[in-house]
């Protein structure tokens, strides 16, 4: 492991809680809907991360709690159970309905669990029922999906089939590229966790090689260990660098030489590098500081620092496991500082002072900063955006160098306007 | 437990938020878990705001719920007193806990500081973020000023004259997140100041806890915005006896209305009346015969409950518009939009489901839709061209240019908004005249983009799904080939007027002679 500092930070944070993924998951699979159990807070938090008016009815919804459910849990749990039916009613095409825990129903022990399976037997055979916890006490931001994909688990047949299987949500044509490659490697029963459709879940075994697509899945991937499944060892395929280890990783999973993979993706990573130098040379040697949010960050330093030359600051993540992380932090720079956790205003004292080029923070902070003349990223795009893949590796690199490159022609001294 | 896809109103601690950070010199510490910082992104996204709200969230997780939360608490005020130094301490909680119940607001107050402390009580699981704002501001005010009580005269709207200075008014309500507010201080400002009267203090946008405390150097209060300051204005003067505006000066009418209203109530003689009624260009624009075409616009508002009466009542007596829709989702204003609902002869809709709203809106079949970001979306699907007047507040409500809704740039800002969404009264006469040549195109859009407006929708789906309609009436051959040389921005109002018509007179068959008895009847 490469003599990276590890350090840890509490108090007062600026991030989102793991509801916000619901963003994603619903889209990834348009055949679920995803209820949360809690308050109007949880409401106007998706709908102000998801920009909800676009849609007629989005397939996402609160069940906002009351006072009178406060009272009695019984009470509570009749209600909710009115709730569904109503939906159920109204939206006839539903096949899986996630009930997701938020901080006021874990407080108030709402038994989620219980309901869920109540319901499965009324419902049997036309809507299945699902229940985990997003709320913003237990989970960050993307560790919505980690939960998401763990409930999901027990309802995943057994098979012996050799498979690989993908873990995490990416992008639709991210996927196809991804299975496409897998292919000509010679690897061809491939599937994906979470499915285009939730109904359509990868049955897994002994013979299932986990290959995650997104470093923030720990207890999803404990679970599919627990299935018997071998989770195959790699870094993240963020980047050329990335990418082709995970490639490798996957093919030696499946006893493939690594000649047959170099062969394959060459031609990928000639056209990525060429296309990688623009974004390169605006990078280089800027100083890059990440604040936690989306698990990504670690991922995201390693391809800025190894491929674009950029220099890291600080490493911020909301929550590490180091042991699902060490692929990722080998490839890290020596005395790279990472800080687990947050207190978000001893954090952005450290920002000010090390007067970054660039900095990864949420949407809350982007514009102060800005406003302080510190170039910004939002690290909610990562998680909307197609940067996995050697193919992505320029769009993901021009993620970061389009807010420079607009400070540039904003601040140039060219310009004469009169 | 409601079910709920998309909400107008946010928490009641977003209200609070809406009021600190709209103040200078002011920290609120709010008990709440990570996932309630998102609140932070309506401010500096959706208002562009180069500052962060002024607030700490206490960030307790699911581990210390077994500890000592109450500690983590007193930490966070310990710390954001020290870094921040605020003139006054707002303490609230958020939904979840208000659950664990430890009081902070309380605690702060044991912990020995010596600046004003308001301990916020926001009941989340039943109020919303109005009330909170409203709540919020409200409580600021009474911890501010509650000691000067005792030992303050009532304060006579007329005192003024015995100082011998101009009148002195305070201008109460506005806040970030608010519609328009910014630029509505302006111009209220502006004309105040035309009439000799000065702003005393415009609160809460702008204003610190020192200018809470000179409230009461005013003689009256502008009561801007009564979702937010009239339980402000009413505390005022019920303790200090000021007296407050009920005018919401938007529109001509009720711009003159409040001028009025602030002139009596300061017995400050009015003697530019003449000029007020020049100083928009919203009556001759309404007057000019290119208005014609907006004689009896069909028109639904939805809305904040001052913005969507206000809008009625322009809609109605300056724009000579037909109200065919009235609808609120303030609660606390439910009673004063019923009323004005009755004298349209409507029925109120107060609703907080965007999907009723818009069920509503199809039923009333208008030309034009005033409403909210939703309301807009919702128009944008049925074809209706829209106009946004209310919060919920999206990035486009923030206008780089000087856009109020009050005063006399207020009414020429909604003339322009209202009116650019309908097709123009001379392209509309064109359109009219030209509508059986080879080169119209079936389905001419207004330049704004009537997307959903297509044929599709209008009519061939409708002839698919439901050749006949739901009442079993059947649109023959010729009444169908009619109804496709309607112009399709009345096709829709067309057809449901003729089945109406058809429905009461008994007609099974819709035939081309049918839609001409049809408008007819209507006419």
């Amino acid at each position: 492991m490469s003599k990276v500092e590890f350090n840890k930070e509490t108090g007062p944070r600026e991030v989102f809680c793991g509801l916000t993924s619901i963003v994603w998951l619903h889209r990834r699979m348009p055949d679920a809907f995803f209820l949360v159990v809690g308050s109007r807070t949880c409401a106007h938090l998706i709908q102000s991360a998801a920009g909800v008016m676009i849609f007629a009815e989005p397939r996402f919804g609160t069940a906002i709690l009351e006072e009178k459910d406060l009272a009695g849990l019984a009470d509570a749990h009749e209600e909710l159970d009115r709730v569904v039916n109503d939906l159920i009613a109204r939206r006839p095409e539903i096949k899986t309905l996630f009930l997701v825990g938020s901080c006021p129903s874990e407080v108030i022990k709402l038994d989620l669990a219980t309901v869920a399976e109540k319901l499965n037997k009324r419902f049997l055979g036309q809507v299945r029922f699902v229940n985990y916890s997003g709320s913003g006490i237990e989970t960050t931001f993307t560790q919505g999906e980690d939960g998401a994909l763990k409930a999901l688990i027990p309802l995943m047949e057994a098979s012996d089939e050799e498979k690989l299987l993908l873990v995490g949500t990416l992008a639709n044509n991210v996927e196809d590229r991804f299975k496409k490659i897998f292919r000509n490697l010679g690897i061809s029963n491939i599937e994906s966790f979470p499915p285009r459709q939730s109904t359509e879940l990868p049955k897994i075994g002994k013979n299932t090689k986990v290959l995650l697509t997104q470093p923030y899945l720990s207890d999803t991937v404990r679970d599919l260990k627990h299935r018997g499944c071998e989770i195959i060892s790699a870094p993240f395929p963020l980047g050329i660098e990335g990418s082709t280890e995970w490639f490798l990783g996957a093919a030696k999973a499946f006893k493939i030489s690594e000649l047959k993979v170099h062969e394959i993706i060459s031609p990928l990573i000639n056209r990525a590098k060429l296309a990688l130098e623009s974004h390169k040379e605006i990078l280089k040697g800027k100083r890059l500081f990440l604040l936690p949010e989306s698990q990504l960050e670690i991922s995201l330093a390693r391809f800025l620092h190894n491929e674009c030359e950029m220099d890291l600051i600080e490493v911020g993540t909301p929550y590490l496991n180091k042991d699902l992380m060490k692929e990722e932090i080998n490839l890290l720079p020596d005395n790279t500082k990472i800080v687990e956790g947050q207190h978000v205003e001893k954090q952005l004292d450290r920002v000010r002072e090390s007067n970054p080029d660039l900095v990864v923070c949420g949407m809350g902070l982007a514009n102060p900063l800005e406003a302080e003349g510190i170039s910004t990223k939002w690290s909610i795009e990562m998680v909307f955006s197609p940067i996995h893949g050697i193919d992505q590796a320029a769009d993901l690199a021009g993620l970061f160098s389009k807010p420079l490159k607009r400070n540039q022609i904003l601040t140039s001294k060219t310009l004469v306007t009169h | 437990m409601e079910l709920t896809l998309w909400t107008y109103e946010g928490p009641p601690h977003v209200g609070a938020m809406r009021i600190a950070s709209s103040m200078k010199d002011i920290h609120y510490v709010l008990h709440a878990p990570q996932g309630d910082t998102y609140a932070d992104l309506l401010f500096t996204m959706i208002e562009r705001r180069g500052q962060r709200p002024p607030v700490t969230y206490t960030t307790f997780q699911a581990r210390d719920l077994g500890g000592d939360t109450a500690e983590l608490v007193k930490k966070n005020i310990k710390e954001s007193v020290e870094r921040f130094k605020p003139k006054t301490l707002l303490v609230g909680e958020s939904c979840t806990a208000e659950l664990i119940q430890d009081q902070p607001g309380a605690l702060a107050k044991g912990m020995g500081f010596d600046m004003p402390i308001v301990n916020l009580e926001l009941p989340a699981y039943s109020k919303k973020e109005n009330w909170g704002a409203s709540e919020t501001f409200y409580q600021l005010i009474r911890t501010l000023l509650k000691e000067k009580v005792s030992y303050s005269e009532k304060i006579s709207p007329l005192r003024w004259k015995e100082f011998g200075r101009r009148p002195k008014v305070n201008i109460l309500g506005p806040s970030l997140l608010g519609f328009r507010c910014r630029d509505d201080v302006i111009e209220i400002q502006r004309i105040l100041s035309e009439q000799g009267i000065d702003t005393n203090v415009v609160a809460p946008l702008g204003a610190g806890p020192d200018d809470i405390e000179r409230l009461i150097d005013a003689e009256i209060n502008i009561c801007l915005y009564p979702e937010i300051s009239e339980a402000s204005c009413e505390w005022l003067k019920r303790n200090f006896g000021m007296e407050y505006t009920n005018t919401i000066p938007i529109g001509i009418k009720n711009t003159i209305e409040f001028i009025n209203e602030v002139h009596k109530k300061l017995d400050l003689p009015l003697t530019n009346k003449k000029e007020l009624e020049n100083k928009s260009k919203l009556p001759w624009y309404s007057k000019s015969v290119d208005s014609n075409y907006l004689t009896g616009k069909r028109v639904f508002i939805f809305g904040d409950g001052t913005h969507a009466i206000s809008a009625a009542k322009i809609a109605k007596e300056e724009l000579g518009f037909e109200v065919v829709g009235l609808g609120t989702y303030s609660r606390e204003m439910a009673r004063q939009v019923r009323l004005t609902a009755k004298d349209l002869n409507l029925e109120a809709l107060i609703t907080n489901n965007y999907l009723e709203v818009e069920d509503a809106m199809k039923k009333a079949a208008p030309e034009l839709v005033l409403g909210t970001q939703m309301e807009r979306h919702s128009a944008k699907r049925l074809g209706i061209p829209c106009s946004v007047i209310s919060t919920p507040m999206h990035v486009q409500d923030v206008p780089a240019r000087y856009s109020p809704q009050m005063g006399w740039e207020g009414a020429n800002v909604i003339f322009d908004d209202w009116v650019h969404p309908l097709m123009m009264g001379l392209e509309e006469h064109l359109i009219d005249m030209f509508k059986h040549d080879f080169e119209f195109v079936d389905g001419h859009q207004s330049h704004l983009g009537h997307t959903a407006t297509n044929k599709k929708d209008n009519l061939n789906s409708d002839e698919k799904k439901e050749k006949n309609s739901k009442e079993g009436i059947i649109w023959t051959e010729s009444g169908r080939a009619e109804l496709t040389k309607v112009p399709f921005f009345v096709r829709g109002k067309v057809k449901t007027n003729t089945e109406k018509y058809a429905i009461l007179r008994g007609i099974p068959e819709i035939s081309d002679e049918t839609l001409y008895d049809a408008k007819a009847y209507f006419s």
